[in-house]
């Protein structure tokens, strides 16, 4: 591939990026691309690599080689404390700060970024994650359900509205029950606000539910980019066919 | 442990010695507290030299080892120099040989009662041989050529290994001798001090010379010794010939008849240039050469150590029989230990003396642990940034926590003299391992999800340490500071065997003194300043837990 074929409208772009930890190789020419408004869900196995692709797009991780791209701009060239504060981000486990209250947790980011009114910033995003303020600013991170606490993770990451979220295993921790209902919120939240998401899952379903295309990784590389229907009408691979009929292991609904 | 005349005290020497190779890194921590405290009792070799030549009426400081016999010969000492008109500044109980003789070496005291044997055995470390007269020779031309320090004549008396048994076991088996006891020996049951076991002039050298071979042989502590042969558990003791015990339960001294003992006169030892400084010191010492007899000596110390007389009040009648005491021995002045009844009416009459060590306890402790935390804190911060180094730099601290506490305090002497400084710096080290270890691993360790996902959402590595590490952490380093404070205030109590004051003082004089009330009036303080201290740094604690990691 050559950088002609990169389209203007892609917010997040990777081109054969490789990078490893040691001797462990988790990216091995990696290729991806983000289009504005698009939810992209990173679906594979343990190991194969999507974590390592999602923390590259926020500085996180710098890759041994490859190209990648964040709006359209060479990610040496941003300073990455303002990419990432420029970026939502949602971990697995809320990664709450377990000494600050939800407001406070919610803020964040505003406040990093001076932003002029950061506790009305936190409230708005609170009552876009299904958490009525009034109830819900002054409790601690520790008294919350796991589910409370994924939702108050997605307010801290919409707080400061961003353009691109990256989100890894956002339900990956939560109980079946808890599971299906942040779905339902999180399908509503990434569909109203037009927001650019990246997305990691081990789950087929969800990544179904949520996004506009899934990217199958193996091994470190992406095999295919494509909705649910054309991975199963035209796989580009053997695997494809074979991850989609019997699903992915790991944490299930 | 028994302190006695500081056998044992080679192999503290050489445990110092094991301990060379970690000197450049102490003497780079040394630096810190040693601003902090300044010098104000220590008395540095150099400056205590000087002060002698500026100041002729400084005090004689006038030191002993924490046993019974030394307490009594420094006071009688003190008394004498008292009552020819000299000030005297007394330290009893500075802890064992190695330690009191590092501070006359440099000049932190001016002398202190020693013994021939010792001086020989185990600062010297050479062979036990020769007579009484060869041994002072030798002792005192080797003293004066190696490190400039003056034995003055002996007193008159010595205090040797005496192998004691009952009268009776005495009779039925005819034994006056060694000798007597090696058709006997395999019959009979030795009970015999760890040091005496250990040393090439304790039992090793004594089975040499006689060729005794015991039934059986039980390590035994110097203060259960005598009642074990009373009561006949053993049947035979290694003892010292002017203990008093000897005489309180008549027990039969075996004679030394193959001269295998060395002898151990006892003398005064001065540091170097006292003589040259200050020659009436030496004058008013000499009148006391030659006048203590063996029995003398026995039942002085009989009175102190069984009859729990005074010191103060046994060394001025061993003056006035002496004919020697003047004005200036006043019993009542010194610190005289006259209060007699119970344990409790005891406390009571020393609590001006317990607040007193109290405070000097706390203000130890207190400096020691501030110094600790000002450079275990930022250090544990800063090894927690640099995974690399931080184990080895973290064990090598910890390395620190297993130096004998008495070897660290003889180490320290050369280098900060006796008294407060050096007792700090010993404290100071001591607390830092627990701070740092907590420190770092309490950065190290906060809440990884929570700082990935700061970091994740733009937050600078320096905001990450002060917003949430150094909160997150905040228990767990004061939970190193209360493990710091508890060891410190505990540890504390051995700086009375450098001269640094505190609970120690009467804990060591009573150890020394085999006065219980007297262990009790530093003992009990002192355990329940570790259990405040323990309870308030608990309640810091939890203050200063986040509320979103409390129990709800």
């Amino acid at each position: 591939m050559t950088p002609d074929s990169v389209t203007s409208t892609a917010l997040l772009q990777a081109r054969d990026v490789h990078h490893a930890f040691g001797d462990v190789h988790a990216l091995r020419g990696a290729s991806l691309e983000v289009a504005r408004g698009e939810c992209v869900a990173l679906v594979g196995e343990s190991g194969s690599g999507k974590t390592t692709l999602l923390r590259c797009f926020n500085a996180l991780v710098t890759p041994d080689a490859g190209d990648l791209r964040v709006r359209g701009e060479a990610i040496e060239a941003i300073d990455p404390v303002a990419l990432r504060r420029s970026l939502g981000y949602v971990p697995q486990r809320g990664g709450l700060l377990p000494h600050w209250r939800v407001a406070r947790n919610v803020a964040l980011v505003p406040r990093l970024t001076g932003a002029p009114d950061p506790e009305a910033a936190a409230e708005v995003a609170l009552a876009r994650t299904g958490l009525p303020p009034a109830e819900y600013g002054d409790r601690w991170p520790r008294s919350l359900s796991g589910g409370q606490r994924q939702r108050v993770a997605l307010a801290r990451a919409l707080a400061v509205e961003p353009d691109i979220i990256l989100m890894d295993e956002p339900l990956g921790a939560l109980d079946a029950l808890a599971r299906a209902e942040l779905r339902r919120e999180l399908g509503e939240v990434i569909r109203s606000s037009g927001t650019t998401v990246l997305l990691v899952t081990h789950d087929l379903e969800e990544a179904a539910i949520l996004s506009d295309r899934i990217a199958v990784m193996k091994e470190g590389r992406i095999l295919q980019v494509a909705p649910l229907e054309e991975l199963r009408a035209h796989p580009a691979d053997p695997y494809v066919t074979d991850l989609l009929s019997r699903g992915l292991p790991g944490r299930r609904g | 442990m028994n302190p006695r005349r500081g056998r044992g005290s080679a192999s503290l020497a050489s445990g110092a010695r094991r301990h060379g190779r970690g000197r450049l890194a102490i003497l780079v921590l040394l630096a810190l507290p040693g601003i902090l405290v300044g010098q104000e009792e220590g008395v540095p070799a150099e400056r205590a030299l000087e002060g002698a030549r500026s100041a002729p009426l400084r005090p004689v400081i006038v030191a002993s080892k924490p046993f019974a016999e030394s307490f009594l010969l420094a006071e009688l000492f003190a008394q004498r120099l008292e009552a020819v008109g000299f000030a005297v500044d007394r330290r009893p109980g500075l802890g064992a040989t190695e330690i009191a003789f590092q501070a006359l070496r440099t000049g932190a005291i001016d002398l202190y009662p020693e013994y021939t044997g010792t001086g020989l055995t185990a600062i010297l470390d050479l062979e036990p041989e020769g007579s009484a007269d060869e041994v002072y020779a030798l002792v005192a031309r080797r003293f004066r050529d190696l490190y400039g320090v003056d034995w003055l004549p002996p007193l008159g008396f010595e205090n040797s290994y005496a192998i004691a048994v009952r009268p009776r076991t005495a009779d039925s088996l005819g034994l006056s001798t060694l000798s007597d006891l090696v058709a006997v020996a395999p019959r009979l049951v030795a009970g015999f001090s760890p040091d005496f076991i250990g040393r090439p002039d304790g039992l090793p050298g004594l089975v040499g010379a006689y060729a005794v071979e015991f039934s059986d042989t039980r390590p035994l502590l110097q203060s259960i010794k005598y009642e074990a042969l009373v009561e006949g558990a053993v049947d035979l003791i290694d003892g010292y010939t002017t203990d008093g015990a000897i005489d309180r339960y008549g027990l039969v001294v075996l004679t030394d008849d193959a001269d295998f003992f060395p002898p151990y006169e006892a003398a005064a030892l001065l540091r170097p240039g006292l003589a040259a400084e200050r020659p009436g010191v030496v004058s008013a010492l000499v009148a006391l050469s030659g006048r203590i007899s063996e029995e003398r000596m026995r039942s002085a110390n009989r009175r102190v150590e069984v009859e729990g007389a005074p010191v103060v009040e046994v060394a001025a009648d061993l003056l006035a029989e002496l004919g020697l005491a003047g004005a200036g021995a006043d019993p009542a002045r010194a610190r005289s230990r006259t209060t007699r009844g119970g344990t409790l009416a005891y406390l009571w009459a020393s609590r001006h003396d317990t607040l007193r060590q109290t405070g000097r306890h706390l203000w130890l402790v207190g400096v020691a642990l501030l110094a600790a935390i000002l450079l275990a804190v930022p250090g544990g911060v800063l090894l927690a940034r640099t995974p690399r180094v931080a184990e080895p730099v973290v064990r090598a601290v910890g390395v620190l926590q297993t130096l004998p506490s008495i070897a660290l305090l003889a180490f320290m002497i050369p280098l900060l003299g006796i008294g407060v400084g050096p007792a700090i710096v010993a404290l100071f080290l001591y607390a830092l391992f627990p701070i740092l270890r907590n420190t770092w691993s309490g950065i190290r360790d906060a809440d990884p999800e929570a700082i990935d996902a700061a970091h994740a959402l733009g937050m600078t590595h320096a905001q990450i340490l002060l917003q949430v590490r150094l909160p997150l952490a905040a228990p767990v380093v004061m939970a190193g500071i209360r493990v710091s404070a508890v060891i410190a205030v505990g540890t504390a109590t051995l700086a009375a065997f450098i001269g640094a004051g505190g609970l120690g003082d009467p804990i060591v004089a009573g150890l020394a003194l085999s006065d219980e009330r007297m262990i009790l009036a530093g003992a009990i303080p002192a355990a329940v300043l570790a259990l405040a201290v323990d309870a308030a740094l608990s309640l810091v604690e939890s203050a200063v837990r986040p509320r979103g990691l409390r129990e709800e």
